[in-house]
This record gives structure tokens, sequence and C-alpha cells, in this order.
């Protein structure tokens, strides 16, 4: 058997790991990064993924696609809201969304399978050897329609996917295999885009999943957005620029606001710099500001946990151990909130950017024979069912129901002579279809013509391993097998998948080589960027010594960006960079002396 | 229909040991789950896929004592049920008549716009009727082991296995009511269907 990658395909950021010597380790790349930023840009030069995406972020921010996670298995009409919000542009129609770029049009899976793509080259080129098999994670709280895209992803990508293995489950897993956990375990997950809470019982190394809850649309990116509106209000105040139409700058917000708020997890408070073409936004910003701003955000997180301990059947002093996962579990505030609602200290003894990774390398292992001793029970988050007359929803598997697991119904005609049945699964725990999500309509068909009430098929729906739903149907008098045709509500069919595959193969990305040039050539972007700013911006600060150092580097850097000689793309970058350096060093006093002045005009002010 | 009481190799009785069942079903999971089966060709797959099911449905079926009541029901009246979706209930005339009264008070309470005290009155009769919802499982739990008893001894265990059906029963009808009420309290959760563990 080949080698199986674990993969945890992030909101923010994704990773893949694998089990070495019987310990799970994450896969660094070239440069000794372990996280690869889920983020996707299409270049005049072709696809970028991960930090040199980001850098097209501000830039390029039309045509550069990040948390396209909160997409996966979605339509349209789910997330209309949110993407009044993202700069990219989504064509407006009901089943999987599409994103225009260009003249062409992507969806999520595509925009995932880039960065499984990428994770895939980092193992390939971490082991010599083709990697062609994974496990990937999903939110435990991920649906049908949201699972069946990840798998797709994966398949666009190349991989064949062993298994879809929930985030919380996984950690529990990457913890498990430490000894550190027996018992009753809850894993609270907030990642940058999800949240799920499973309550495990661990014992003999069976890990059973009791319960799971959570919210598919809540993270770290929300966070961001709340922290991003706040911002722009408050440069509306102080500079009377409105910036929230314009993407790129709202951008620089974002990624500002996002490394701000990471350092207040360390800080009381902090700086937040942000230049702009016209002025430099400068401010200092505390933790307890940004709490201010999350606190109702994290609020919600409380509910879906004392609904997963109801449904386990426990009471919060069952629990014996409350485990954090995901980066925004580092924020001081939500660790106060989960350990105020669950009576006792919350711990997050593995990295919580790495452990889900790292579980999935675990459960990979598991599938390849390498671990014997471990088993991961998992359940079916949301109830499965059917609809039945007067839209009403008939449960089949409710949620919580250890999986795999199957249901069996019996349909009938109701019209003499029908030869077809069409059925309307749905997921969810509320008693009307329409409340429900959809997840797909069958047809039956081939019925033998009989009168009506007379046939009887026996239809099965089963939750495999992967929490995905399959259907069966047989004609009971007969023992035929009925076919069953499925038309996904929010997903590809498989003949999309194919062509999708297919395209991947034609349209060969970039091969190693040139992707590492795209990627050097976009660090010189970048840095052209920031110099042809701040000689706008802040010339006059240079002397004209340097003022002609810089123009030299410049035109040296921009003759070699033209060519496809990579380590001289390099050099001239880093000889910009030097060139430019006295200048970032005056403007970065200036900035701090203006703060200064600023606040010293705050205090007068605020004393008179 | 394979009874989920010889998965277990256990007789068809209420009493379980909670540990031993827990343990059982590790060991069979162990055996069955299809991560311990891959690579192997697609029909022994989905053997594998479909008896890991049987095991998952099994131990859920007879885990906890009430839900154990509701399929040794089914099993003993032959009817191939998915778990406990029973056939409608019947519930008893006198409680159709006392819910009557409690529905009425509530659409009441609800056409008079919910004013004054009849949030408390609502809220007052509705934490009765969940104390009744708890009691009437707490008797048929209680009667468990007199229906193993019937069974060792090969005694007539019809009357028990109706009263059992009454018992659940109402406890389903007061289960509707208690919604409806929480429903007109605006206290329902999201629309919340609870399956387990009540």
């Amino acid at each position: 058997m080949s080698r199986i990658v674990g993969i945890d395909l992030g909101t923010t950021n994704s990773l893949v790991a694998h089990v070495e010597g019987g310990i799970p380790r994450v896969i660094p790349d070239g440069e000794g990064r372990t996280l690869l930023p889920s983020i996707v840009a299409w270049t005049p030069d072709g696809v970028v993924v991960g930090e040199a995406a980001r850098r097209q972020l501000a830039r390029n921010a039309a045509r550069t696609i990040y948390s396209v996670k909160r997409l996966m298995g979605r339509g349209y009409e789910d997330v209309k809201d949110e993407l009044a919000r993202l700069p990219f542009r989504v064509t407006p129609q009901a089943e999987v969304v599409c994103i225009r770029i260009g003249d062409r049009e992507v969806t999520p899976p595509e925009v995932s399978a880039h960065v499984l793509r990428a994770l895939k080259q980092r193992a390939e080129a971490h082991f010599g050897a083709p990697v062609e098999q994974a496990v990937i994670t999903v939110p435990a709280y991920f649906n049908d329609a949201q699972r069946q895209a990840t798998r797709d992803a994966g398949r666009i990508a190349g991989l064949e996917v062993l298994r879809i293995v929930n985030e919380p489950t996984a950690a529990s897993l990457a913890y498990g295999l430490h000894k550190m956990a027996e018992g009753i375990i809850a894993v609270y997950d907030l990642g940058g885009g999800t949240f799920d809470i499973s309550i495990l019982r661990v014992r003999d190394g069976v890990f059973e999943v009791l319960a799971t809850n959570g919210n598919t649309h809540l993270g770290g990116d929300d966070f961001d957005r709340a922290m991003v509106d706040w911002i722009l209000a408050d440069i509306r105040a102080r500079h009377g620029a409105d910036l929230s139409g314009d993407p790129e700058p709202v951008q620089e917000i974002r990624l500002g606001a996002e490394a701000a708020k990471c350092r207040l997890s360390f800080e009381e408070r902090t700086v937040l710099t942000i230049p702009f073409d016209r002025f430099t936004y400068h401010r200092d910003i505390t933790r307890a500001e940004v709490e201010a701003l999350v606190e109702p955000l994290v609020a919600t997180t409380l509910a879906p946990c004392r609904q997963a301990l109801a449904d386990a059947g426990l009471t919060r002093e069952q629990v014996d151990q409350v485990v954090l996962v995901g980066g925004s579990t580092r924020m001081p505030l939500v660790r106060r909130r989960v350990e105020e609602l669950f009576g006792r200290t919350a711990h997050s003894r593995l990295n919580p950017d790495e452990v889900v990774a790292l579980g999935a390398a675990v459960q990979a292992q598991i599938l390849a024979g390498g671990i014997t001793d471990m088993l991961l029970l998992d359940v079916t988050p949301l109830s499965l069912g059917i609809e039945t007359l007067g839209g009403i929803v008939s449960v089949l598997i409710p949620r919580n129901t250890t999986i795999p697991t199957l249901a069996k119904e019996y349909f009938t005609t109701s019209v003499d002579g029908q030869t077809t049945i069409d059925m309307h699964v749905l997921q969810g725990e509320r008693e009307l279809a329409k409340d429900n999500r959809s997840l797909a309509r069958f047809d039956l068909a081939g019925v033998d013509p009989m009168p009506a009430g007379m046939p009887q098929i026996e239809v099965t729906f089963l939750i495999d391993a992967n929490g995905i739903l399959q259907v069966q149907a047989h004609e009971q008098r007969t023992g035929k097998a009925a076919s069953v045709e499925v038309k996904p509500t929010y997903g590809l069919t498989e003949a999309q998948v194919e062509q999708m595959v297919e395209d991947s193969f034609t349209h060969a990305e970039a091969d190693v080589e040139a992707r590492l040039l795209i990627e050097t050539r976009t660090e010189a972007d970048t840095v052209i960027n920031h110099v042809e700013r701040a000689l706008r911006q802040a010339g006059a600060l240079a002397t004209a010594e340097e003022r002609a150092a810089i123009g030299a580097a410049l035109t040296a850097l921009r003759t070699v960006r033209a060519g496809t000689d990579r380590d001289a793309i390099r050099e001239c970058t880093i000889a910009l960079n030097q060139a430019t350096a006295p200048l970032a060093d005056r403007m970065m006093e200036a900035a701090i002396k203006e703060a200064v002045t600023s606040k010293r005009a705050d205090q007068l002010l605020e004393n008179s | 229909m394979t009874d989920y009481f010889s998965v277990f190799g256990l007789p068809r009785k209420l009493t379980v040991d909670g540990e031993g069942l827990q343990r059982r079903f590790y060991e069979l999971s162990r055996r069955h789950h299809p991560d311990f089966h891959q690579g192997t060709d697609p029909t022994r797959q989905a053997e594998v896929l479909a008896q890991s099911a049987l095991v998952n449905r099994a131990y859920r079926a007879l885990r906890d004592p009430l839900p154990r009541v509701e399929y040794l029901i089914a099993l003993e009246e032959g009817r191939e049920t998915r778990e406990g979706a029973a056939e409608k209930p019947r519930a008893p005339r006198e409680l159709l008549e006392e819910m009557l009264e409690v529905q009425e008070a509530l659409e009441e309470a609800r056409a008079a716009g919910m004013v004054g005290d009849a949030g408390v009155r609502l809220r007052e009769e509705r934490s009765r009727l969940e104390q009744r919802y708890a009691a009437e499982a707490e008797a048929v739990v209680a009667r468990a082991g007199e229906w193993d008893r019937l069974v060792d001894e090969g005694g007539d265990r019809t009357a028990l296995l109706e009263w059992f059906k009454q018992r659940l029963a109402t406890r389903a009808y007061l289960r509707t009511v208690i919604d409806d009420l929480s429903e007109a309290l605006g206290e329902r959760e999201e629309g919340h269907v609870s399956h387990r563990r009540h």
C-alpha cells in the first residue's frame, strides 16, 4: 500500500501530516513552514497557492480566493449575505456556488483542489515518491453536501480520499496516541471558519463519539470581520476616508486586524499600523476592545455545547477533560468562556493549529494497518429524513447515531401503472422539510407497472464511515434492484466531477520549477509595490543618494523580473529591500512620533 | 430481521449489564469496522459495512433501558420498524380528555396574546407534565425485571406488553403537549427535536 497522508483542509490554513516511526508529524515545505494559507490566486503568470497567494490579497483582490471552505457544498442563497463581504465575484445561481475569475468560473471544490494539490506536492517532495491517497478532515457539523464537496476536491487534486474524518475526533486521536485522553472528553474546536463541539468516551483505545454539535459558519473569520467594521468606522472618523467599498484597502485592513488579533492573545495591547496610499492608519488597540467586539460571537458557541452534553446524556460534572482545538481557541476570552461553561480548566497541550492534521495522520495509519489498537466510532451530526405528505420530515436516522448506520423504508405507488417514485432526502432537526437542508432528490425508476399500492420498494439509506449517504433500492416482490438517480441539491454531479478531474490533467499545473518562479516573482512584485508606495508617501524623507540607489535597484529588479532566472530575481529583491532600509527606518520613526504626538493631543483633549 | 439481542449473544430480556454490553460492542466494532478492512474487495467491503451498521444500530437500540423496551415491543409484535418510530401511539382516553383542557388553556392564552400571568401558568403546567413524562419512563423501566421473570418462567406476557405500550403511548403524547407548550412560550430551541435519553 502506498503512503497515505492526513490532511487538515482548513478555512485559513491547511496542513499535511503523516506517521513516521509511530509518531505523527506535520510535513513542512522547503522553507520549514508547516501551515499553508488556504488561499489561491489567479495571476497573469498562473495559479499560486499559499503564502504567495496571500501576498496577492491586497493587490489582486478579485482574483484571490480565501476562506473558500465556507462556500463548500453550499448554494448561492446560503451565502448571499456573506458574499457581499468577499472581494471576489460569484455568479448568482441556485445550485453550486460559482466564482468568476476573469473569463472563467471555478467552483469551491476546484479552488480547494489547488490547496490539496500543493499539499500533495509538498508531501511528494518530502518522500521523494508519489502520494495518491489521503484522509481529509472536515468539521464534524458538516452536512452530506459539504462532505461530498470535500471528497470531490480531493479527487480533482488527484487524491483518492480514503476517509473523511471529523476534525474534533481527529484531534482526539492525536491526543489518544499520546495517552493523554481517557474517560469523557469534550473537544471544543473553533477554527478560522467553523465551530464544533464533540463529546467522546475514550476507553481501551476506542474513541466513541457520544454527541456532536456546532456551527459551520462561525470562526476567526467572523472575529476579523467585526474588527474590520470597527476599524473602517475609526478610519472614517479620524481620516475622513470611507474605504469600505475598496476591496484592496479592505484586505489590507483584514490582514492587519487578523495579525493584531493574534498578537492580542499574548499581549494586553498592540499597535496597529496599516499604510495606505494617502495616509498611514496607526492606533493602539487593546485586548479588552477586541474582546468586546467578539464576545457576542463567542457566546453563540455555548448553546451547541449544552446541546451536545444533553444529547450525550451527560452533565458537565461528568466530563473528565476539556480539550481546545483550532487557532481561535488561543484567544483568552474563548478559553475563559469554555472553562466557565464546563466548570473546569481546558487544555491544549498539543499545538491547536496542528493537532487536527496529526490526528488525520493517525487515522491514515489506522487505515494503512499500521495501528491496530485504536478505533474511532464517530456519529452523524444531523438527522436524516425524507419528506412526507404535507412537507413534514420523517426522520430515518437521528442525529448522533454511530456510523456506519442504515435505515430501511418502504415505498409504493399512488397511481395505477406508475413506474417512477421520487423521494426528497433532507438533513436537519426541523419538522418541516422547507426548514431543513435539502440533500438530494432521488428518482426510483423502472418500477413494473402495477395497480397503485402494489409495488413494495425497499429503500436502504446507508451512512458510511465518512458520514456520506448511499441509497440503494430493491423491489421486494421481484428482488430486482431499482435504479436510483441522484440529483444533488447543492453538489456537483458525478459527470461534473469527472470533467474537472480531466481538466486538471489537461490544463496541467505549472510544474514545481514554474511554481517557484511564480512565487519568486510574486514576492518581487510585493516589494516593488511597497517601495513605490513608500516613495510616493515619504520620498522626501530619503536623501538624493538614497533615492538614486533605490531607483537603480528598482530598475534592476524590474528587468530581471521579466526574465525567468529565479536566483537573479531573488538577489535583486534582496538588494532593493536593502536600498530601501534607511527610508523604511525613517518612516517608522516618523510614524511613531506622529502616534505619540496624536496621543498627547488626545490626552490634552480628554483632560481639557 | 436480525434480532439485536442476538447480535450481542444476549437473551431477549430487559435487564442488561451495561458495562458488559459496551465491552462487547467495542469488541464487535473492532472486528467489523470498515477501518480494519481497507483494501479488501468491494463485495467484502459492502459486507463489512452492513455488519458494522448492524452492530451500531443494535447497540443504540439496547444501550439505554427505555429504548430497549421500545425495541422489545417492536420485536414481540414482529414489526420491522426503525428505532423509536413505533406505530402512531394511541393514548388512553382519560389522558386525551385531560390534555384537551391543557390545549384549550394554551389556545386561550395564545389568543389573548400571552398576556398577564399566562406564561407563568403555562410554565407551571409544563413542569408538571415533564415530571409525569419522566415518571412514565421510570414506571416502565421499573417493571423490566418482572418481564424477565415471566420470560424465565414461561408465563403469559400479553398483559404486561399491553401495559408497556400504554405507558409509552402516554409518554409520546405528553411529549407532544410539552413541545407545544414550549413552542407557545417561545422556548423551543430552534425546533430541535430531541432524540435521546429523556
